[in-house]
């Protein structure tokens, strides 16, 4: 049963890897950025939301509704002053200017917050639990962490895939010079992208916080995190990334069975092998 | 450049109007001082052989290749500083070479991307299907699917639902069998009687000569000939094309 | 035509200068124990550290595409080697730096076949996951204290050297000869074959594949040795700091955020970039020392603007200004007119 547990828990924590990987992979299929301050700008909304909880007294649950449009304007700002700057054939530039500003987020939190490690604490809901047999239990907060991972993933893959927004992104991935003969402002489109993304990082970014201590340096790892979830389940693919990080969830809940130390190991391993012997992924997307 | 007097026909002002048109990739000079016009509803076609300037001359007008002092004027107001999602807006719409369909959208998809202006016009979703009638029946297909000329009309009719003022089809018939050239052709009175004026650019002269009123032809950038096309002799044409 | 219309060449007038400055240098730093204080050669020392990494990282994603985040692997790699060398098996430290090279050199071969199946920036991720795995592992090894670390032994600092100053002499002329080997190399290199193809790769599309060198094989060849050389460079490292840990031998800011700055900062690309861009390093970082994390704030800034701005670095700049070449790779055409210039 202990294993079971095991299992069951990392199930649940691979939703929050899920959250993680979601926005990398949006960002990806529509501009073909890999943005290495991703785990970075997680940890920024984990920070936000400690600052909008200590000014507000609010919930940190619903600090969500603060923290993400905050979050998506600065995405949006963002993408139009710098990264729309650096795209082009060249894969250098936005790939190091990323990873400046992923550097600069790191060591500008460690000025304003210290190295210390916090943790946002969202109340009852943390202890809460159903209990399911003797000995497995599930907790409230991972299942509405998980719920949140299912609901978001839908919501983009409905965003994407049925309506003229989701066309139009894909239309500008696909081609972009024709994209705006049609009229499409791919500027604009890559500006919006960048916002839904860093909405999503917002609510993992609370998620990671009411789940855990976190400190500024913890952003690298969220990043890896969530490139190994989009890797294992295949480029190009939400559902698939969800699964990814549900192996990638029970992969270090089993390994932390066997040791400690195992953690974090044994989700790697699973990465590499995948890369080894699949390196296209479990689902990868078909195209047509 | 040789000009065939009394050829055009300027009775109402130009849609179109391109004077001292260069154009560049890097430092290489692919167009010198082309001009061209176009009456509103008129249909011209643009031949030359491969790598004349053709593509080159369509990607100008769009803003998809830099040009420098150019004098692009359409309905008077200069195009040639303006970005292509202004340009296309403002009633233009090009078909690339190539096709050029959006591989991951639907056959549908493809057309509703086209249309997502929302210009006012005579076409819609119902008359690029009734136009094309094969594209209804393949509308929830990925646009990879189909043969090169269906995806020619799904781009046809991509560039249609913009409902544009002006049209222009880059390499209509580039690597389609004959028999769905036919077909194509055969459907552009019903594009061109919109009032749509329409630049058919061709490598293969024939057709469109048949379908345009004017001609220029192009060779290494250069405008070699500009006629109308019922009077210009076979011999001009090849002249003008291969420079013989 | 009476003659042959053109001469190739690969000097310049500058690049003899630069010669002629580089041998100056490399004379003044060898007898650098003789008339320099122990700060300044610990200075020096770093300074030839630094140079040596950025120097590789620029050969990978400067000339191969290849961007990687974690070359701090084998930095970290090459630090335990040689406490693993020296305290388990008696090998001598400074033999210990050679062996660094070979291991990871054999190590990265099989790494490479993972990570090259990535492409473009994923690359650059998926190496970082390399080198998350190797510090994870050096945690394990509980014989080099797991997680906290381990100090070198007296007995084999002593074999190093007997006193403290003949010891950090040893390791400042093993750190300058390692230094001068991998730029010697690295200049090589791209001179060679596999070099010059791979730079025609970069600049210009066309010229892909025609010069009959496998692409895939020019890029392993890249990585191997800049991977051979970070392991021997990290052995260094850790010979000096005499102590070596997983966080601080597979630190990511130490080994490659510095490394990549330096580079992008001096220009990506140029074999002189390096050079520039550790030069400037170091005089910003002396200049801002007392500024703790917003150093490292300021340098992302500066970086984050030249990406952005002059994507050729600072000798980017000076080289579309001045023309100059001072180590050049590339053979030049050279058209004769009829007024023989110098």
């Amino acid at each position: 049963m202990v294993w079971v547990n095991a299992i069951v828990q990392g199930i649940l924590v691979g939703g929050l890897y899920a959250l993680f990987a979601a926005g990398l992979s949006l960002i990806f299929g529509v501009m073909r950025l890999v943005n290495i301050a991703h785990g970075d700008l997680i940890v920024l909304a984990a920070y936000m939301a400690l600052t909008c909880v200590t000014l507000t007294d609010l919930n940190p649950l619903l600090a969500i509704f603060v923290v993400a449009p905050f979050s998506a304007l600065a995405g949006y700002a963002f993408q139009r002053l710098l990264f729309n700057r650096t795209l082009g054939a060249d894969i250098l530039p936005p790939l190091l200017v990323s990873f400046g500003l992923s550097v600069i987020i790191q060591n500008a939190l460690l000025q304003i917050y210290s190295a210390d490690s916090r943790k946002l604490n969202a109340g009852g809901i943390e202890i809460a639990s159903i209990p399911i047999v003797q000995g497995l239990s599930i907790g409230v907060l991972p299942l509405l962490m998980f719920v949140t991972a299912i609901l978001t993933i839908g919501a983009l893959q409905f965003m994407f895939y049925a309506t003229p927004l989701g066309r139009a992104l894909r239309a500008t991935s696909d081609d972009q010079d024709v994209a705006r003969l049609m009229g499409y402002d791919n500027k604009h489109l890559y500006a919006i992208a960048m916002a839904i993304s860093l909405a999503v990082v917002a609510i993992a970014g609370i998620f990671l916080a009411v789940r855990t201590n976190f400190d500024p340096a913890l952003g690298p790892q969220r990043l890896i995190f969530g490139f190994e979830a989009v890797i294992i389940g295949g480029l190009g693919n939400l559902w698939g990334t969800l699964a990814g990080g549900v192996i990638l969830g029970v992969a270090q809940a089993l390994g932390a069975m066997i040791d400690p130390g195992w953690q974090l190991l044994a989700g790697h391993l699973v990465f590499l092998a995948i890369l080894a012997f699949r390196p296209e992924g479990l689902f990868p997307r078909v195209d047509g | 450049m040789k000009s065939i007097s009394g050829s055009r026909p300027m009775a109402e002002p130009a849609l179109l109007e391109i004077e001292n048109l260069n154009a560049f990739y890097g430092t290489f000079q692919a167009l010198f001082d082309v001009a061209i016009n176009i009456a509103a509803g008129e249909t011209i076609a643009v031949i030359g052989a491969n790598s004349a300037g053709k593509s080159t001359l369509m990607r100008s007008i769009v803003g998809l290749t830099p040009t420098r002092d150019a004098s692009i004027r359409f309905r008077g107001e200069n195009l040639a500083t303006l970005e292509t999602q202004h340009i296309v807006r403002r009633g233009i719409a090009l078909v690339p070479e190539g096709r050029r369909l959006f591989r991951s959208l639907s056959v549908e998809e493809n057309l509703l991307a086209g249309g997502q202006l929302k210009r006012k016009g005579p076409w819609s979703l119902e008359r690029v299907y009734h136009l094309f009638p094969i594209l209804k029946e393949r509308r929830a297909q990925p646009s990879t699917s189909l043969s090169g000329g269906q995806q020619q009309m799904v781009a046809i009719g991509r560039a249609l639902m913009a409902n544009p003022d002006l049209l222009m089809i880059d390499e209509l018939s580039l690597g389609l069998a004959p028999i769905v050239i036919k077909d194509i052709y055969a459907a552009l009175p019903k594009i061109t009687g919109e009032g749509t004026a329409s630049i058919i650019v061709e490598q293969d002269t024939g057709q469109a000569l048949a379908v345009a009123k004017r001609v220029y032809c192009l060779r290494g950038g250069r405008v070699t000939l500009e006629g109308a096309a019922r009077s210009l002799s076979r011999e001009a044409i090849s002249a003008a094309y291969f420079g013989v | 035509m009476s003659g042959p219309a053109f001469t190739i060449a690969r000097a310049t007038p500058e690049s003899r200068i630069a010669l002629v400055f580089a041998l100056l240098g490399l004379l003044a730093l060898a007898t650098g124990p003789y008339w320099m204080d122990r700060n300044s050669m610990r200075l020096v020392g770093e300074f030839l550290i630094y140079l040596g990494l950025a120097s590789l990282w620029n050969l990978l994603a400067g000339y191969a595409g290849l961007v990687s985040v974690g070359q701090q692997a084998y930095v970290g790699f090459g630090g335990y080697v040689l406490f693993g060398c020296a305290m388990f098996l008696g090998v001598p430290p400074l033999l210990a730096v050679p062996i660094a090279g070979a291991t990871a050199a054999l190590l990265s071969i099989p790494v490479s076949y993972l990570v090259f199946r990535l492409k473009g920036a994923y690359f650059a991720i998926g190496t970082w996951v390399v080198a998350e795995v190797f510090m994870l592992l050096a945690s394990q090894w509980q014989a080099m204290g797991g997680g906290s670390g381990v100090s070198l032994p007296i007995a084999i600092v002593r074999s190093i050297g007997s006193t403290r100053d003949m010891r950090e002499q040893m390791i400042y002329w093993t750190t300058l000869g390692v230094t001068v080997a991998v730029l010697i190399a690295v200049y090589l290199l791209l001179r060679s074959r596999w070099g010059l193809a791979l730079q025609a790769i970069r600049d210009s599309e066309v010229a892909a594949e025609s010069s009959g060198v496998s692409v895939a094989s020019a890029k392993r060849l890249l990585y191997v040795v800049a991977c051979a050389g970070a392991a021997m460079i990290g052995s260094l490292i850790f010979m000096a700091k005499l102590r070596i840990s997983p966080s601080s031998a597979f630190s990511v800011n130490d080994w490659t955020a510095f490394v990549i700055f330096i580079t992008v900062i001096g220009g990506i690309g140029r074999i002189e970039g390096p050079v520039i861009g550790t030069i400037l390093f170091f005089l910003l970082r002396e200049t801002l020392s007392d500024l703790g994390a917003s150093y490292l704030i300021v340098l992302g800034c500066v970086a984050v603007a030249i990406m952005l701005f002059a994507p050729k670095g600072i000798w980017g700049l000076v080289q579309d200004k001045f023309g100059w070449q001072l180590f050049p790779v590339g053979r030049r055409l050279i058209l004769n007119t009829n007024k023989e210039g110098a």
